[in-house]
């Protein structure tokens, strides 16, 4: 870091931190919800995953863009007003572009509005930081949820279809195979479970990320 | 590293003196012009790609109507194949069973089960239509098998053809309420009267069962045992019997889903229902008389 007076935060760690010091669904418990719903196959916890990104990387460089100009006193209003645009748009372009997809994503991409990811990031950094900065956050950020969903996503279709991405990996008893599935995995309490796991893999790794008790 | 500095002045200095955000005037102001931008942003996006969405829809539907007939085989053909395969399928209106002003089934229907004249097939939405009071009636309690309360007044089903223009097979909408959700779904049945309408296939659409239990409804192998069955006895009326899993013997039985006993038995109703006198009976009735008034 340089000796600066107000330390610039550095673009990397801006960008990679989330992913595994400060992830947001792992240390800070954040938008688990959705984590929960759209992770029984893979491709929808990576379409999942994609538009997240895209909506918390430019709802941070929008509402950084414009923070000087924003009035304190409908600062909220002004970024859910951008966040919930953002995911209108996004939600289009599935339905366009990937129908089978957003068919089964359903309600959970019109969801990512009130996912406290966004809002957190809007709020809690986009409002004090630049625009480019504000974009990376926004990407790490995605990338710390994506990261959790690609692993719970590719956890439950493998253990619960005994497929990754549709390819039979595990060959189903009931189909022929040898392997007997567990349906749990199917069923949203399996995805807890999974990042219960995960978090608890995580704090092992890293112990300055377990709270003080 | 003062040179990365991304802090560019036109995008982020401080406004000057043009515009105080904190004051009224300046709330407004800023609260106007991101609602202009927004909407321009949101609008702009839909109407672009309206078209693609609506084709898309289109497509869904008709690929589970083809489904359905069994006509289309998800693991072989490809959405491309969507448009040349419905060209032998035919979209009608159906006027479903009337019911009399105290909300009862009217006897003496003579419109029910023939084409309907009035509604725009390429407009008419059937969905929305059960929804809206004009465009749909309450079932009365004793006939609400489906559990579905309203209904259309209008159901479009769809006509699949052979070679030489005779009805092959009709692909019926039925849908009706399972554990969680309500199943929607097409049943598609042989056009052929002397053997009382053999089943040519079952497919759901749209359902938001338990996965792994109820929704099994959409596994092709549970959808594989339908294709054959016998669904109504000789008087017309439906008889279809979701049994215990491993038990269905008969020609009106099919096995439920194990661990999903309401959703099979969701399934039974809709299906009975849909079949049944306050559903396209009439319409089967007609048919197996061959008064049927579509060409």
């Amino acid at each position: 870091m340089t000796d600066r007076i107000m330390a610039e935060p550095d673009k990397k760690d801006v960008l990679f931190d989330p992913v595994y010091k400060d992830n947001p669904i792992a240390l800070q418990v954040l938008g688990i919800c959705s984590a929960l719903a759209v992770t029984t196959r893979l491709d929808k916890a990576i379409v999942m995953s994609v538009a997240v990104i895209l909506v918390v990387a430019f709802s941070n460089a929008a509402v950084s863009a414009i923070r000087h100009f924003i009035p304190t006193s409908i600062r909220i209003i002004v970024q859910m007003t951008i966040i919930s645009s953002l995911v209108i748009v996004v939600d289009l372009f599935l339905q366009a572009f990937l129908p089978r997809i957003a068919d089964e994503l359903s309600v959970f991409v019109g969801l990512i509005i009130t996912n406290c990811i966004v809002m957190g990031r809007a709020e809690g950094f986009a409002m004090k930081n630049g625009p480019l900065l504000s974009f990376l956050d926004g990407i790490g950020n995605g990338l710390g949820y994506a990261a959790i969903l690609l692993i719970v996503g590719f956890s439950r279709e493998l253990l619960g279809s005994g497929t990754v991405l549709g390819f039979t990996i595990l060959p189903l008893a009931s189909e022929g195979g040898w392997y007997v599935r567990n349906g749990l995995m199917l069923t949203p309490p399996s995805a807890f479970f999974l990042i219960g796991i995960l978090i608890w893999a995580l704090r092992t790794w890293k112990p300055e990320q377990v709270g003080k008790s | 590293m003062p040179a990365d500095n991304d802090t560019s002045p036109m995008a982020d200095a401080p406004p000057g003196n043009w515009l105080k955000p904190n004051t009224v005037s300046g709330t407004l102001i800023v609260a106007t012009a991101l609602c202009i931008v927004c909407s321009l942003l949101v609008s702009g996006a839909a109407v672009l790609l309206r078209p693609r969405i609506e084709a898309n829809k289109l497509l869904k539907k008709q690929r589970n109507v083809l489904i359905a007939a069994g006509l289309f085989d998800p693991k072989k053909n490809t959405d491309r194949d969507i448009p040349g395969l419905f060209e032998n399928v035919e979209p009608v209106l159906i006027n479903l069973p009337a019911h009399t002003a105290s909300g009862e089934l009217m006897e003496d229907d003579d419109e029910a089960g023939r084409a309907n004249q009035d509604l725009d097939i390429h407009t008419y939405d059937p969905r929305k239509a059960a929804k809206d009071p004009k465009e749909s009636v309450p079932i009365p309690a004793d006939l609400d098998q489906a559990g579905i309360r309203r209904r259309e007044r209008v159901a479009v089903a769809y006509l699949v053809k052979g070679e030489d223009g005779s009805i092959g097979r009709i692909v019926l909408p039925v849908y009706g309420k399972g554990l969680w959700s309500t199943l929607y779904g097409f049943l598609a049945l042989d056009a052929d009267p002397s053997s009382g309408f053999p089943v040519a296939g079952i497919t759901f659409y749209e359902q938001k069962e338990t996965p792994g239990l109820g929704g099994e409804v959409e596994n092709p192998k549970w959808k594989a045992q339908w294709p054959g069955k016998t669904l109504l006895n000789d008087a017309g009326a439906p008889v279809l019997d979701v049994t215990k899993p491993g038990q269905a013997q008969a020609e009106n039985q099919v096995d439920g889903l194990s661990g999903a006993t309401i959703t099979s038995n969701g399934v039974e109703n809709l299906v009975n229902y849909w079949l049944g006198k306050d559903g396209f009976g009439p319409f089967l009735t007609l048919l197996k008389n061959g008064k049927l008034d579509f060409q």
